[in-house]
């Protein structure tokens, strides 16, 4: 007999195949299960839950070690063209060195000057951001999702919503964190939202991933808000990030829309800093803030009807004192008193001002007006009416 | 007779050893090396599995092996949880069911049906990705992806040619 035929074992055939069904059928209703079940797009804290951290404390460190010979032998690779391309490279730091030099003597005056501004307003500056440096072990690429793993966790400090920088640019913010490992979310993300602000026109928008190389510029507001070339930084808005940061380049992409090159594309991300930001929402006592404090008592029984009348009774006795203060308002410099002063000096009748023609005095008193009262004051009409 | 002559495919051999190996390509193609400026590219290596599989004989194991792989790819690349199962279990179920259909075409035939099926598969995770995120996958990088994976045929072919004959039941 041979097994073609079948014999004793055709008969499982049918049973085994009916099995297989069920079997696929349960384990779709499981998987479509755990996608209604899953939490990822809420990116809060709190939602990244046991398995994802259990995954990525798992693909850590064996992405850490697959990485490591890699790195190695990158670093091999960037240690003999660093040897053969020593005088090029040389030259071209000299280079850069030298435009930096001119770009530190501006930064030092415009940061002179910024915090000059700020003292004379009285602008309550973001308290400085300390950082926590980490080197990337995994990327995940594709449409559907791009993330990546650092070797930093919650045993440094990290949080959920860390905005997480190369040296070039923003590179995502902190949605997950471990013992040991943090997942970043990229800018590219298809889930990736991020407030951001043109630097020439500080128009806003909202910077949308979609598994791209280039995330969309969507919510733009204005015309010609942004131009090719335009730099593309953080808003703040919201206070997820800081102000500020550097996102990326405005172009135009062939679909027509406005994207962004991003900065931190420039160069490879195999390490980062994390900043540990906390905008002032989240620096200030909640606590406080949410207590509702009573309004005090009104401080007179009288009703606001009555007390109308009277004040507009006593108006006109003060009239003169109560338009002066908005000219006063208007004209704070005293030493440009023009409308009582040309008034009082001017040689020349005006028709509003009908006396006699009479030779100008010699010498016209120094403009020694009230000030405070410039219009209807008692100055002018006793000089008007000294010659009548 | 016994019962495990009729059956020389242990589950060791087609199922689990397959698995291994695309976890760790996967593992291997994600580690962050850009050279020239260029990323490597990131294949969807389970569609091997998903093709395969379900060419060489119905199982039972074999959807919650695919379902492991996906949980695996969505835990590893940060994705919602569930996408590629669904993804990677709905073409598997069509293969299956054009089975009879698929088996003993030519090799450039079958490759087509391989595209098509990772077609479908990108089709099913670009669809359910929109409805989740309530906004459209690049296609440029879709179609990239599906592109690479496509070009992962041959590896499929290698389980098929070990495998498809192994169990005289489902020839």
């Amino acid at each position: 007999m041979s097994l073609r035929d079948g014999g004793g074992f055709g008969e499982l055939k049918v049973p085994l195949t009916w099995a297989a069904g069920i079997a696929l059928i349960v384990a779709i209703v499981a998987a479509i299960a755990l996608l209604l079940t899953d939490r990822r797009e809420t990116f809060q804290g709190e939602a990244y839950g046991a398995s994802r951290r259990v995954g990525d404390a798992i693909a850590a460190p064996v992405s850490g070690v697959l990485a490591t010979p890699l790195t190695w032998a990158r670093d091999g690779v960037d240690a003999v063209g660093g040897y053969f391309f020593a005088i090029s490279e040389n030259r071209r730091l000299k280079d850069e060195l030298r435009e930096m030099r001119q770009w530190r003597d501006t930064a030092i005056a415009l940061r002179d000057t910024n915090q000059r501004y700020r003292t004379l307003l009285g602008l309550r500056t973001e308290p400085p951001v300390p950082m926590v440096a980490a080197r990337i072990i995994s990327d995940s690429r594709g449409p559907f999702a791009n993330s990546r793993l650092a070797n930093a966790g919650k045993e440094r400090g990290v949080a959920a919503g860390f905005p997480v920088m190369s040296e070039n640019g923003l590179v995502g913010r902190v949605i997950g964190v471990t013992t040991g490992v943090s997942r970043v979310l990229l800018l590219t993300d298809i889930a990736s939202r991020t407030p951001v602000m043109i630097d020439r026109t500080n128009a806003r928008a909202i910077l949308t991933g979609d598994g791209g190389p280039n995330p969309k510029l969507e919510y733009l507001r204005g015309e010609h808000p942004v131009r090719e070339g335009d730099r593309v930084l953080t808003s703040g808005d919201g206070g997820v990030l800081p102000r500020g940061l550097p996102v990326g380049t405005a172009v135009k992409g062939l679909d027509g829309r406005w994207r962004v090159v991003l900065s931190s594309d420039a160069a490879p991300i195999d390490y980062v800093q994390i900043l540990m930001f906390k905008d002032f929402a989240q620096l200030a006592n909640r606590t406080e803030l949410d207590t509702m404090v009573p309004p005090p008592p009104a401080p007179s029984l009288q009703p606001l009807g009555v007390t109308a009348p009277e004040a507009g009774a006593t108006a006109p006795a003060n009239g003169a004192s109560s338009a002066a203060a908005p000219a006063t308002a208007t004209h704070p410099n005293p030493t440009t008193p023009k409308p009582v002063a040309g008034a009082m000096a001017s040689p020349t009748p005006t028709p509003s001002t009908p006396v006699a023609p009479k030779p100008p005095p010699p010498k016209p008193p120094p403009p020694k007006p009230n000030l405070a009262a410039p219009g209807p004051s008692p100055a002018p009409a006793a000089t008007s009416g000294a010659p009548q | 007779m016994s019962l495990a002559a009729a059956r020389p495919l242990s589950p060791w051999r087609w199922l689990a050893t397959p698995m291994l190996f695309c976890i760790v390509a996967t593992l291997f193609f994600a580690i962050p090396l850009r050279i020239g400026g260029w990323q490597a590219p990131q294949p969807v290596f389970p569609m091997i599995l998903v093709f395969a599989w379900a060419m060489i004989r119905p199982s039972i194991l074999a959807p919650f092996g695919l379902l492991a792989l996906g949980v695996f790819l969505d835990l590893f690349w940060g994705g919602p949880l569930g996408l590629w199962p669904v993804s990677l279990l709905i073409a598997y179920g069509v293969v299956l069911t054009a089975r009879s259909m698929l088996v003993g075409q030519s090799q450039p035939m079958l490759w087509f049906w391989y595209g098509a099926t990772v077609a479908l598969a990108m089709g099913a995770a670009f669809l359910l990705t929109a409805l989740e995120a309530h906004a459209n996958p690049n296609l440029g990088v879709v179609g990239w992806q599906t592109l690479v994976t496509i070009l992962l045929y041959p590896f499929a072919y290698r389980l098929l040619d070990r495998f498809e004959d192994a169990d005289v039941r489902f020839r």
